[in-house]
């Protein structure tokens, strides 16, 4: 199953590669990482998917807990939660697509975001999902090139990550 | 408060932390350090030959003492040759703090002289690592890198130090910090009540139960909890290859070592038993054999205070994370109450049991015809030479087994070897490390012909330091645990394991280093000159024994079998 896993990091020098590493040394996956400081300056926030059973979930979360450097961690994908993504793309868009793809883009609730006479650039955020369903609506054929930021995301409700 | 250099701050650090010996290698980016050392004789420097003995030697003496211990070494090269060290260390969960010369952090990313990203290279193999950003850092980081090599799962810790750092031109105000306080660093103590209890109850309702104890009731300190747990319980007890001397091997209800090449008696109760209480334990796959056939009818009871290490390998029905000492100490409280009882009638048909499988004294041992010596029966003289009295460190292969297997160690930290990592290599320089820990004490490295000549160059460092450890080599004339394997599983073939031609005389070698050597070839002047060896007491003696070459390890487990199917001989099997 696939996990979204929250951490608050010391923000310290080699602190990320301290968790990388952790991740291809024990052979467990990422599918997506995203890093950025918190408000609290001496701390960064990570938010890693990864995919595994319960086992190795488990494994994951306890090996993470054990770097020195990972001070508190959540399984977002253990209670209800919100996951965003966000997606820069630029799209062939000539003659007749052009309609098209500024149709598609709304029903998404996307924006075009830069404008040439044969490419737009599109932003689009949302739960990685839904930004792969976009992805095939538009065809593969008129994308140029995609730029995901990787997943992030906070738990609903009361509960919050803060030290 | 006084004012003192980053080299100055770091040797004071070390004193006020209570560190005595250093074991290390200087360099250049080392140097206001080894300068800084000079200057003092608070805290003393072991100089080997190797900076990988380095390492070793800090960890035998980190084995045997319970205290972390301390490497220094400089940027690139010697950096890198510790790696092996620091990864059998890591492996084997034992206290170190290593130092690491850095370039200047000027240049640091230059691809300057000797430079090697130490932190990243050594990243996989430490428990935490800091480079110094700050000279005036360096105490913290010192108190840090303790506090965390020493706590909770202990293993090594990585300082690198950029030469900048200790520039003797730079004084700070020195204090060492007296506490410490990290807020992503927590140690579990207490183990929960609640599952104590739980395991407990089940422990005492159990018919066929066994205490599977590792290097962690070591390290924890908590042998003795554990023997007397053991033997209120009157519950049969095996020990891990790591955990050796947890629980005393002369002791009735000691079944010996399992997994591997452990006891039929000790394999068949693992297999057959129906409650496991795993205590400072990792369920590691050189004792399970297959995790699927793994002690198909037991409740699994498992003590370890790394998180981590519970239900990695074996799902525990019962998982305890704490100190192996508050945990026993709970548990001891526990079954001392009036109405804990174990079940006497089924204990008495489980100990009948065992005692069929321990008749067939799996670890006899047939003499060989001609005077012939059997690599066991070095091990045997050497316990009887030394009245079980030593400290036995080992190497890698067959000789580490039989030592394992024949040397009954009633003590805790008495048996040092690699066995995580599996390091040729370490027995000698760790031995070192236990001479220069315990002086007058017995420090016997038991070796291979092959393990020996990987630190080879530490004889030097013996003559140094007067250090009289005795070096006793199971010569087979072959790597011979890899020869086993080659015999077993790959027709005889023997690529690349034997080399009897080129083999050194260890006797003119070692007197070449100024030491004594003897060679042993026949069993029946085997006592006689071991003792005599033995006798020679302010001396390093290499004694060279040559053992049958042709003897395999036995009982060893079938690969893919369940822990009870093992070879006996190589003609019997399970
Ligand atoms: C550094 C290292 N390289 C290779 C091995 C693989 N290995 C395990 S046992 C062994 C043979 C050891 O030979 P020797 O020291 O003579 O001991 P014996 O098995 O003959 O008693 C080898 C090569 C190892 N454990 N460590
Ligand atoms: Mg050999």
């Amino acid at each position: 199953m696939r996990h979204i896993i929250s951490i608050l990091l010391e923000n310290e020098p080699g602190a990320l590669s301290r968790v990388v590493g952790l991740f291809s040394q024990r052979n467990y996956n990422i599918e997506s990482l995203t890093v950025a400081p918190t408000e609290d300056h001496t701390l960064s926030r990570l938010t890693i998917t990864t995919i595994g059973d319960d086992r190795k979930i488990e494994q994951i979360t306890k090996h993470l807990n054990k770097l020195i450097d990972v001070v508190k961690l959540v399984d977002l994908t253990e209670g209800s939660h919100i996951e965003r993504e966000l997606m820069l793309l630029k799209v062939k868009a000539t003659g007749a697509q052009r309609a098209e793809i500024k149709r598609t883009t709304d029903i998404f609730r996307g924006q075009i975001v830069d404008v040439t006479s044969t490419v737009y650039s599109i932003q689009l955020t949302g739960a990685s999902d839904k930004l792969d369903s976009f992805l095939a609506a538009i065809g593969n054929a008129s994308v140029l090139e995609v730029a995901r930021t990787g997943v992030t995301g906070i738990s609903r409700g009361e509960k919050v990550l803060s030290l | 408060m006084e004012l003192l250099s980053g080299g100055e701050m770091l040797i004071r650090a070390l004193h006020d932390e209570g560190v005595e010996l250093l074991f290390g290698y200087p360099g250049g980016a080392a140097l206001h350090i080894y300068d800084a050392i000079f200057n003092q004789d608070k805290v003393a420097h072991i100089l080997v030959r190797h900076e990988q003995a380095a390492t070793h030697a800090a960890d035998g003496y980190a084995r045997a003492t319970g205290k972390p211990g301390v490497v220094l070494v400089t940027s690139g090269p010697g950096a890198t040759n510790a790696i092996t060290g620091i990864a059998t260390a890591f492996m084997d969960s034992v206290p170190m703090v290593v130092i690491s010369g850095q370039v200047d952090s000027s240049l640091i990313g230059s691809d300057a002289f000797q430079e090697t990203d130490m932190v990243g290279v050594s990243r996989p193999i430490v428990k935490h690592s800091f480079m110094v950003q700050n000279a005036e850092d360096i105490p913290m980081v010192v108190k840090k890198a303790f506090h965390i090599a020493t706590t909770g799962r202990p293993g090594p810790v990585v300082i690198d130090v950029p030469k900048d750092a200790t520039d003797p031109a730079r004084k700070f105000e020195y204090q060492y910090p007296s506490t410490v306080k990290m807020r992503s660093y927590s140690v579990p103590s207490k183990g929960h009540t609640g599952q104590i209890k739980k395991a407990v109850e089940i422990l005492l309702a159990a018919k066929r139960p066994i205490i599977y104890a590792g290097g962690g009731v070591i390290q924890g300190n908590a042998s003795e909890l554990l023997t007397q747990f053991a033997r209120k319980l009157g519950y049969p007890v095996t020990n891990t290859l790591m955990g050796l001397g947890a629980f005393p091997a002369p002791d009735k209800q000691f079944l010996g070592m399992l997994g591997m090449h452990g006891t039929y008696e000790a394999n068949n109760a693992m297999h057959f038993s129906d409650v496991v209480l795993g205590i400072g334990v990792r369920f590691d796959d050189r004792v399970t054999n297959a995790v699927s056939k793994f002690c198909p009818g037991a409740k699994i009871l498992h003590v370890d205070i790394d998180p981590a290490s519970i239900s990695k390998t074996v799902a525990a029905d019962v998982p305890i994370v704490g100190s192996v000492t508050s945990v026993l100490e709970e548990m001891l409280e526990l079954v001392a109450q009036a109405d804990a009882k174990v079940d006497r009638k089924s204990l008495d048909l489980w100990w009948q049991q065992i005692e069929g499988w321990r008749a067939k004294q799996c670890l006899k041992v047939t003499p060989a015809e001609n005077d012939v010596i059997k690599p066991q029966q070095v091990v045997e003289s050497v316990y009887r030479v030394t009245g079980g009295e030593a400290y036995v460190s080992s190497d890698v292969g067959q000789h580490q087994m039989f030592a394992a297997q024949y040397y009954h160690f009633d003590k805790p930290r008495r048996w040092i070897n690699s066995g995580g990592l599996g390091t040729m290599g370490f027995g000698f320089p760790a031995a070192m490390g236990v001479q220069l820990a315990f002086p007058d004490a017995i420090s016997v490295c038991i070796t291979g012909e092959g393990s020996i000549q990987m630190c080879i160059q530490e004889l030097a460092t013996c003559l140094q330091y007067g250090l009289p450890v005795k070096i006793v080599c199971l010569n087979n004339e072959s790597l011979g645990m890899v020869r086993q394997w080659q015999d077993m599983q790959y027709g005889g073939r023997y690529s690349n394991s034997t080399y009897s031609e080129s083999l050194p005389d260890f006797v003119k070698l070692v007197e070449a280093y100024g030491h004594v050597g003897v060679r042993i070839e026949k069993l029946s002047e085997l006592d006689q000159k071991m003792t005599e060896a033995f006798a020679l007491k302010d001396r390093l003696v290499f004694i060279d024994v040559a053992v049958d070459p042709s003897e395999h390890v036995y009982p060893m487990a079938i690969k893919g079998g369940s822990m009870k199917d093992m070879y006996l001989s190589k003609t019997e099997r399970t």
